[in-house]
Parts: C-alpha cells; structure tokens; sequence
C-alpha cells in the first residue's frame, strides 16, 4: 500500500490551494484594516445590533433555506423510502432519473424555471388557456424556495437513499416477529437507521441554500436578496472584501456550529456515519 | 514510483493547461458582455496573426474590482465616462500614443475632448448612449414621457428597475429635482428614500436578462440602456424608448490601455483596429449602440441617422448628465443601494 501513498499528493495540493487556502485568505480579509492592521471593524458593521440590515438578510436567508430544506425533507424522504424498496433494475434506473436533470448547468435549469413561471411564461399561459390567472409567481419568495428546492432535492434524496438501502432486512424482520407493525417497525427502527442519512441530506441541502446567491438573483428578482446577494455584492461591485469576508466567515461559522450539534445529537443516538 | 510519476505528470499538466502553447502574441481585452461583433475579435486575430484573449463584465463596478485584484493580465478594457475618471485619478491607465491610432481622426467631435479625460489622452470613444424607459404601448396608458412614471402606483409590480447603483440612483436623485451627480449627503439620502417608497412597486431589479423580459412583454416598462432598448424594438414593435423629460443620463464607453498591460502595442493597434470604418459598421450592425464613428454614421440609412432612440436631437442631448466620478461618495451610494436591495 505504501506504494500508492504518492497518488494521494495531487489531492493534498488541490485541496491546499483551491480549498485551505481560500478559507485562510477570507478570514484573513474579514480582519484586515485599512493599513495593514488588524481590526473587529467589520465583524462590527455586520453584527450592529443597533441597525441590523444585515442580520435581517441572515435571518431571512435562514428562514428560505430552512424552509426549502423542510420541503426537501418532505419530499425526499418519501422518495428515497420508495427507491429503496424498488427492486434493483428498476431502482438503478430510477436514481439515474433523479441524478439526470443535475448533468445540465445549474444556471440553465434556473432558467428554466424563468421561462415557465413569467407572466408569459408556459404555466401562465397554460392557466389563461383555462381562464385563471395570470398568477405572479416570478420575483416572490415562493420562486426561490421552489428554485432551492428544485435544485438541493438530489441532495436530500440521495444520502437518505443510501442509508435506507443498506438497512439489513434481517433488522426489519426481527422487529416484525416482535410483532411490531409496519408503522411501529418505522419509528423504532427504520428511521431511527436512516437518521445519518437524513442528517447528511439535510446538510448537504441546507448548505448551499443558505449562500446561493444566484437563485434569489433570477428567480428572486433582487427583490429580497439574501446573504449570498449582499456578500457577492460586497466583493464584486462594492469592493468591500473586509466586510463580505465577514460575512461569510460568520456563515461558515453557523452552518459548522449548527452541524456540529447535530452530529452531536446523531452520535448520541444511533451512531452511525454522517456523511459530511 | 510509478504513483509519484503519475501525480507529478497531473500537476504538470495542470500547469501546461494554463500556459499558452504556440508563440503567438496575445492580447487580453475586458468588455462588457454582449458589446462587440461577433466576427470582429476573429478578424483581428487573422490580421495581426496573434490571439485575443476576450472577458466580459455586467458593470463598471465589478470590472474595476476585479482590475484592482488582478494586476498585469488585461491590455485593453472598455469601461464607462465616470470609471475611467476614476482610473485616470487613481493611475491606473496608460496613456495613449495617439500616433498609433490614426483611426482617431474618423471619430466625430461630439464624443472627443469630454470632461472625464480632457485631449483624450487616456481613453478612444466606442459606443454611446442614454439612459431612458422602455415601455410597452400595449401595457401603458399612453406614452410614458417622465421618471415620475416609475413612481406611478397604476403600473404596481409592472416594470423592472436596474440593478446597478449609479443609475437607479441616479434616476432617483433626478426625480428628487437634483444633479445625477450629487455628493450632497442629504440629497443621496432622500434619493435613498425615494427608492426605498418605489421598491414595492417594482417587478425586479434586472441586469441583461431585461431585453429577453421586455420582449416577451413580462412587464410595461423597464429603465435601459438605448442600443439594448433598439435591439428589443427590433423584435417587438410595441415596444417604445423615450428619453424622459426631467433630463438623463448621457454615456459614453471608451477603450483604454491599462498602466500594467503586457502588450501595450498591440493594445493601440486593436483600439485603431475598432475605430476603422468596416469594422465600427461590424460593431454598431450587431450591437447597435450609437456609434461615434463618423464614417459609419454618415453610411447609415436616414431613418436610423434621424431615429431618435439611436441619435436623439441636440436639444434632448441638452437635457442629459453625463455621470462623474464620485470621489469618496462612491462609498455612501453603495451603502444606500445595498440597503435599498436588502429591505
């Protein structure tokens, strides 16, 4: 094995330049002053309690991604339940489907829903054919949660998935000759199996929720930006690295936190892995 | 050992995707996106047997960002009137030989010698125009003619915005009975709040995706720029661009030579290469922005000469600003506009 440790070197090098070094730079910049000093001053503009444009934006964004990751949930879950039990051809077949739509550019499915949800679009079009409408579904915060949710649901469904087709039928039927019935066999013991999954999917379609910048921007209209707005905002126009630097690094700090509790909570119970 | 080749011939490879593999010259140019003939770079190219490197930005904004962060790589950017103020005050262009850009002479004397780079010493007109309103004839109660129109609660969640700080501000502040250009704190503060009572009457605030939105008659009206509002005319008559009447905003986009460029030369011979009539033609054909190019303007066809969307009389030029540079009250509009878009 000691052969292969050198096939490894070109991942510890990418990493060390497109990963470590990134997040070293950002929260170099969250505290760089004017002079090369080092400063609080735009932790401080970004947590002003006293005027909290930002924190607003944080909060909302937390709200749009929490809710998008709940309907995620909602859907997924179901979905990943019902693969699982596929027979296997049909299986394979069916997540491939699921996989399918992510082989298109992410901005060109968000289009995509541009062009469907407008006034003009094909299901104005369609509820006018029928004579309702038309329905402002552009430029709301339903469209970005639609769009969040539209593109995280592979995330949600595919961990969970994974998990739940990995349960030991053995484990199943055990609870059933215990004489549990099909809805206690869920909540004793399905569930309580798949929760690292539903863990990882949760993450995993949280995270980028949280910092998508380009779903609110096209679907969103700029009519309630979210974080990812004000930070891309801040390092592209504004030119404001120190505080969009900031702002991301009190983002990171969050989504770790909140994922550490939940890790926390998930070795507590079932201990199994979480994919994060 | 056959593990470390192979790792190393991975980052070698990566490294040779990165370096330019024939000894061509090259030159790297910065422009706006959608903004120059489509055959216009490849001509060049065959011309001067070198090849282009060829970027594009949504705003003058973020162009300057990223020059001010990546330093040595670009040779010829395009930005607007008050941004190369800005990077003329700040040293970062190179100056030009106009010697080598005998193309010069063909460019009219309207769009010389303005404000923003005195003798042009710095920067050679490519495209001109105005800020003004888009509308649907359709969607509208007859002709839109002022910006207090965008403050009409009759078209509620019926037009688009732009999403760029100078000229939503700008239009604000024009509404508000002041210069485009105010660095009154005061002023920009009541602008703000204009902008703030505006914001539930607005559909979005849009970038390029506009034209394809006002085509396809989403909404009845929309602030843009005049070569995207002829471009969106073209393909839906019912559209009509008006240069409103409190006064806009007069542009112009010139090229220029960075301080830093690596092929300084070249960089003067493509600026000449632009201003040549067969290829100005090129340019204005597929972009149709006003074109400063007097030969070409000369060639066009009387209605488009005499259009008033592409070449408005002298008396509504009269009416227009062009925007300045705005010193250290930049960073007030930036902060007001990033409070209007996260209310």
């Amino acid at each position: 094995m000691k052969k292969f440790r050198y096939a490894s070197l070109p991942f510890a090098v990418y990493a060390l330049i497109f990963i470590l070094a990134p997040l070293i730079l950002i929260v170099f910049y969250s505290f760089a002053g004017p002079n090369g000093g080092l400063t609080l001053e735009h932790y401080k503009a970004f947590f002003n309690f006293e005027d909290p444009v930002y924190l607003q934006v944080l909060w909302r964004s937390i709200k749009v991604a929490a809710v998008s990751t709940l309907i995620c949930l909602a859907l997924g879950y179901p979905m990943a339940y019902i693969l699982s039990k596929m027979r296997p051809g049909l299986r394979d077949t069916m997540v491939f489907l699921f996989v399918l739509p992510m082989w298109m550019n992410f901005l060109l499915r968000t289009y995509a829903w541009m062009t469907l949800l407008e006034r003009t679009g094909l299901i104005n079009t369609l509820l006018g054919k029928l004579g309702l409408g038309p329905l402002d579904l552009m430029y709301t915060q339903g469209a970005v949660i639609l769009g969040n949710v539209y593109n995280f649901l592979p995330f949600m469904i595919l961990p969970i998935y994974n998990v739940l087709v990995k349960i030991d039928s053995s484990v199943v039927e055990a609870a059933q000759d215990l004489g549990a019935n099909r809805f206690v066999v869920f909540r004793k013991v399905i569930f309580p199996l798949s929760l690292p999954g539903v863990i990882s999917g949760v993450s995993m379609t949280f995270m980028p929720a949280v910092s998508t910048f380009i779903i609110s921007r096209l679907l969103g209209g700029g009519q309630q930006a979210l974080i990812g707005d004000i930070i891309e905002n801040q390092f592209k126009v504004v030119g404001n690295w120190g505080l969009g630097s900031a702002m991301s690094v009190a983002l990171m700090v969050l989504i770790l936190a909140a994922m550490n509790v939940a890790r926390k909570y998930e070795d507590e119970n079932a201990g199994g892995n979480v994919l994060l | 050992m056959i593990s470390l080749v192979l790792a190393l011939a991975m980052l070698l490879g990566l490294a040779a995707g990165c370096a330019n593999d024939d000894g061509k010259q090259t030159l790297n140019v910065y422009n706006w996106g959608d903004y120059i003939g489509e055959d216009v770079i490849e001509k060049f190219e065959d011309q001067f047997d070198c090849k282009v490197n060829y970027e594009m930005f949504e705003q003058n904004e973020d162009m300057y960002t990223k020059l001010k962060t990546v330093k040595g790589t670009y040779d010829v950017v395009i930005p607007s009137d008050y941004m190369i103020e800005r990077m003329i005050r700040e040293d970062m262009l190179a100056e030009l030989n106009l010697d080598n850009i005998p193309n010069l002479q063909y460019i009219s004397d309207y769009c010389l010698n303005r404000d923003f780079d005195p003798g042009n010493k710095y920067s050679v007109p490519y495209m001109w125009g105005t800020v003004g309103i888009i509308y649907n004839t359709t969607m509208t109660d007859g002709p839109i003619t002022a910006w207090a129109d965008l403050w009409d609660p009759k078209y509620e969640k019926n037009f688009f915005m732009m999403n760029s700080v100078r000229d939503s501000m700008g239009v604000a502040l024009i509404v508000c009975g002041y210069d485009m250009n105010s660095r009154d704190e005061a002023q920009i503060e009541e602008a703000k709040e204009k902008l703030m009572e505006q914001k539930p009457l607005v559909l979005a605030y849009t970038g390029d995706e506009v034209k394809d939105k006002m085509i396809a008659g989403e909404a009845a009206m929309a602030v843009c720029y005049s070569g995207d509002a002829i471009t969106m005319i073209e393909q839906n008559e019912d559209l009509n661009y008006v240069i409103p009447v409190e006064g806009s905003n007069l542009w112009f986009d010139n090229m220029c030579i960075l301080k830093d460029a690596p092929n300084k030369e070249l960089a003067e011979q493509f600026i000449n290469f632009m201003c040549s009539e067969e290829i100005a033609a090129e340019n204005r054909e597929y972009i149709n922005y006003s074109t400063p190019q007097s030969q070409v303007l000369e060639n066009l066809p009387d209605e488009i000469k005499n259009d008033p969307v592409q070449y408005p009389d002298a008396e509504t030029l009269e009416r227009c600003q062009i925007y300045k540079d705005l010193g250290d009250m930049a960073g007030k509009y930036d902060e007001f506009w990033t409070r209007i878009i996260v209310n």
